[in-house]
């Protein structure tokens, strides 16, 4: 008998501006000691049937709609509140993403994680304390006795994530919901993490639901994959089994969307090119496999990437030598800062015109410092920034204006770079004004309409707000910005960080094109290597500020020099399976 | 820890100079001068007297003179309008104020927080909106009105309490329920706003996944973050609760502080005023370390250990 079945659960959001069905109709099961992945994107409710199941959903505006949710022979979704609560904690533990905000800040580590033993078991603080410092040493936080008197933000994200499985794991349940439990991490501590997880769920015979939008994660762990889209289940299965001979278009393009290390494409394949969507007139859609699927892939991978050498002999862009920024930190009123942070210690580089230089590293790492120290938006304490011939760093911020109009920067966050309170015809103004770009509003609002189809947006978008579009619309629409004044060089500061992967593809090969038709010279920060490696001709690996490796992206992933780059390339989860 | 203290006691010896500076020239810049009033002096009295209290000096002398006097002799000059040192003044007074805004400072929390916690608890349940609308009111009716009111409808009623008056422990009462109310309807507002905006924190769901009760998601981990900006209020509100309401003192006739404050001005009472300011800006300032101390203690995030962390 399987440990957990949901069948046909139904979970609906209410709203006034109507009815969102989360979770539509959904089925699955998962037996003891088994590692269930369920893989979708934002929004395709996989984190909702998790907080289903435990009841953590803020009803209004959640209803569970229908469907039954049946652990051990005992109906979740009928049990009383206070019969509930003897289950969350004690027999099915709950792990979240953002290990920086799960855990409570006024609270000592201890206390956190004996609180769970002292509400379900009848044992004695001693004996819980014990207990929560040897899961703490499992899970392995060196010290455990010192360090469970510390508080949260004592430790770094890896480490209190560990702390939460700790948490979870305390109390031996039958049943872990991991729900992105390594998203916010470095790479090499996912890595770790996954580990942990793994050896634990072997120790102590743990069953885990791992929820999680990346498929290598999955691949890389899970003994059964379901695949959610848009609230429903499209394919479910073994693990080896999907990721081989995946039956489902959705999962098609999924898997084929997502840049790996071996990519030779110019262009990524998307979704779309595998997934044909009929919306019903009731709102209800239809999905099935696109009828050129075949062809269209046929005709991208035949596209290989092969104009890297032909740019070779181009001129050198921006030229960074010997490059410093320090932060300072601490200290009061009269006394001077006792902390100095070597963001950027000494770093070289040069970007050849129309070519994009990759930079790549752990958070922390100085990356974005670097980037914005090299736009000037970041005081640097030495070294030299020769953009076309010409000294930035010992310009004045007025004499730098010229050169904002020739260099720009798209940021991380579209929510957050753009203001709200712009229209977006708005947003894509100011920069021409600033610059003296076009003679009067007509003319500019030409060239917005016309920038706007070129990222694929249209007209018709001109008098909206932010908030009306989505993530990946937001950040076509911050491309747009960038490219309002004509630069010749871009900074692109993680800018598909915080995409799903099927949009993550389409601005990446917005980029591209965009590269091609404009001879635009990038320089591509991001912390994800397979995405790194798909833009970049050549790439720079940094690390506390320094740089670890350089060279042409390709034999750097072939035959990696630092141990670092080593290191980081072992961490990317399970690629034989994706490859 | 020690650094942060020193730090912060000479950042406030600087915010006290800063005040006393402003005070002392817009206090000259007040048309007239202390005994402009005075009927009856003859022009040479009159010179004397200047010169008695150093009003013939220089200006910028008589800058100097008043923080040397303070710092050498713990003289605060003396009152112009009483002919009594200024210190004395203020210690015989601000006892009474001290006392009242104390016991304010009780009916504020003890009405404000638990009301803050019930609306907070309760979002938009009527049990919020009567709370909230009943906070609302409270902010907006002035202590002028609310004072009346009560004399008439409950001191008139209540055998033992008087209407007005000041010596006996009950006297105390009703001027404190007025001057409170006020910050308890403040109290109230900021404590709700602070334990939804913890509500809604992603470490409640993780408590709430561990199985731990809504009560004691609400005590354990709700608490002590949610009351960080009642806290930051209470730090300035509690110096003015205790510096003493010329409005509050009028109306129950309690001998505080705070007529002092408005007689020294139309009095032009210089050495008063400056005396008075400079009391009240130490109390603002002692309140507000008190009040980051207190928060370093709710928060350990912001715990000054000397700036290690």
């Amino acid at each position: 008998m399987s440990l957990l079945k949901i069948k046909n659960l139904k979970t609906y959001f209410h709203t006034r501006g109507g009815t969102n069905r989360a979770v539509d109709d959904i089925s699955f099961s998962i037996d003891k000691g088994e590692i269930v992945g369920v893989v979708g994107e934002s929004g395709s409710g996989k984190s909702v049937t998790c907080h289903t199941m435990l009841g953590l959903l803020p009803q209004p505006p959640a209803k569970v709609e229908g469907g039954t949710v049946t652990f051990d022979g005992e109906e979740l979704l009928d049990l009383s509140q206070p019969l509930l609560r003897a289950i969350r904690g004690k027999r099915i533990s709950m792990i979240f993403q953002d290990p920086m905000s799960c855990l409570n800040p006024y609270l000592r580590i201890l206390d956190q994680i004996t609180e769970p033993i002292l509400i379900h078991e009848n044992v004695s603080r001693a004996t819980a304390e014990a207990r929560a410092i040897e899961m703490m040493t499992k899970v392995g936080i060196r010290d455990a006795e010192a360090r469970a008197r510390s508080y949260p933000h004592e430790f770094s994200g890896g480490m209190r994530q560990r702390v939460m499985i700790a948490m979870a794991l305390v109390t031996k349940p039958d049943l872990l919901l991991a729900d992105e439990p390594t998203t916010a991490l470095d790479v090499t501590v996912q890595a770790r993490i996954l580990k942990i997880l793994r050896d634990l769920k072997d120790d102590l015979g743990v069953a885990v639901l791992f929820v999680t939008h990346d498929l290598g994660v999955v691949a890389e762990l899970a003994d059964r994959v379901v695949v959610m889209y848009r609230g429903k289940i499209v394919e479910q299965g073994n693990t080896q089994d999907l990721f081989k001979n995946p039956s489902h278009p959705y999962v098609k393009g999924l898997l084929a969307c997502r840049p790996t290390l071996e990519t030779q494409y110019r262009i990524l394949p998307t979704v779309e090119d595998f997934l044909q969507t009929k919306i019903e007139e009731d709102g209800s859609y239809t999905l099935s496999d696109h009828p050129n699927a075949e062809d269209r892939l046929a005709k991208l991978t035949s596209e290989v990437n092969s104009d890297k050498e032909e740019k070779a002999t181009l001129t050198s862009l921006l030229q960074v030598s010997a490059l410093q920024v320090h932060f300072h930190s601490g200290g009061g009123f009269l006394s001077s800062p006792h902390k100095t942070v070597k963001a950027v210690d000494g770093i070289d580089l040069q970007i050849t015109r129309g070519r994009t230089l990759g930079l790549v590293g752990e958070s922390g790492c100085g990356k974005t410092t670097l980037g914005r120290a090299i736009l000037r938006l970041q005081e640097t304490k030495s070294g030299s920034i020769l953009y076309d011939k010409n000294e930035l760093t010992k310009l004045s911020q007025p004499e730098m204006l010229p050169f904002r109009k020739r260099m720009q920067i798209i940021f991380q966050d579209p929510y957050a770079s753009l203001n709200p309170r712009q229209t977006i015809e708005q947003a894509l103004t100011e920069p021409m004004l600033v610059h003296k770009i076009g003679i009067n509003q007509s003319e500019r609002r030409d060239r917005i309409v016309s920038l706007l189809e070129e990222v694929g947006l249209g007209a018709e978008f001109l008098l909206r707000y932010p908030h009306e579009f989505s993530g990946g619309q937001r950040q076509r629409i911050s491309v747009a910005r960038a490219l309002a004044v004509e630069p010749e060089f871009i900074v692109c500061d993680e800018c598909v960080s915080a995409m799903d992967v099927s949009v993550q593809a389409q601005v990446l090969n917005l980029l591209r094109q965009l590269q091609q038709r404009r001879n635009l010279t990038y320089l591509f920060i991001s912390h994800d290597l397979s995405v790194v490696k798909f833009m970049s001709d050549d790439m720079i690996v940094m690390k506390n500020g320094k740089v670890m490796e350089h060279g042409n992206a390709d034999t750097i992933y072939k035959n990696p020099q630092s141990e670092y780059t080593l290191e980081l390339l072992d961490a990317i989860p399970s690629s034989s399976l994706l490859g | 820890m020690p650094r942060f203290l020193i730090d912060r006691l000479l950042q406030g010896v600087l915010v006290l100079f800063a005040l006393y500076t402003i005070t002392f020239f817009l206090a000259k810049a007040m048309p007239g001068e202390p005994f402009t009033s005075e009927k009856n002096i003859s022009a040479e009295t009159k010179a004397n007297i200047r010169k008695l209290y150093g009003l013939d000096k220089p200006i910028w002398e008589q800058y100097l003179a008043y923080p040397k006097n303070i710092i050498t002799e713990g003289s605060f000059g003396i009152s112009t309008s009483k002919g009594r040192p200024v210190i004395d003044i203020i210690t015989q007074s601000f006892p009474n104020s001290l006392i009242l805004g104390l016991c304010a400072l009780g009916f504020a929390i003890g009405i404000g927080v638990p009301i803050g916690i019930l609306s907070a608890v309760r979002k938009n349940s009527w049990i919020d909106w009567v709370c909230m609308t009943v906070a609302m009111v409270g902010i907006c009716i002035p202590s002028f009105t609310i004072g009346p009111l009560l004399q008439i409808y409950v001191a008139a009623h209540i055998p033992g309490l008087k209407v007005a008056g000041w010596g006996n422990l009950e006297d105390i009462l009703l001027p404190s329920f007025t001057l409170g109310l006020v910050s308890a309807a403040y109290l109230a507002r900021l404590t709700r706003g602070g334990i939804l905006e913890v509500l809604s924190q992603d470490f409640v769901r993780t408590a709430r996944a561990k199985g731990v009760s809504p009560i004691q998601v609400i005590l354990k981990h709700t608490l002590r973050g949610g009351l960080l900006p009642a806290v930051a209020y209470l730090g300035p509100a509690f110096a003015a609760l205790i510096s003493g309401s010329f409005i509050v003192e009028t109306i129950f006739q309690v001998p505080g502080m705070g007529q002092h404050f408005v007689n020294a001005a139309t009095t032009r009472d210089e050495f008063l005023l400056l005396g008075l300011s400079l009391f009240f800006g130490f109390l603002i300032v002692v309140m507000n370390l008190l009040a980051d101390l207190l928060t370093g203690l709710l928060d350990p995030r912001v715990r000054h250990t000397g700036g290690t962390n």
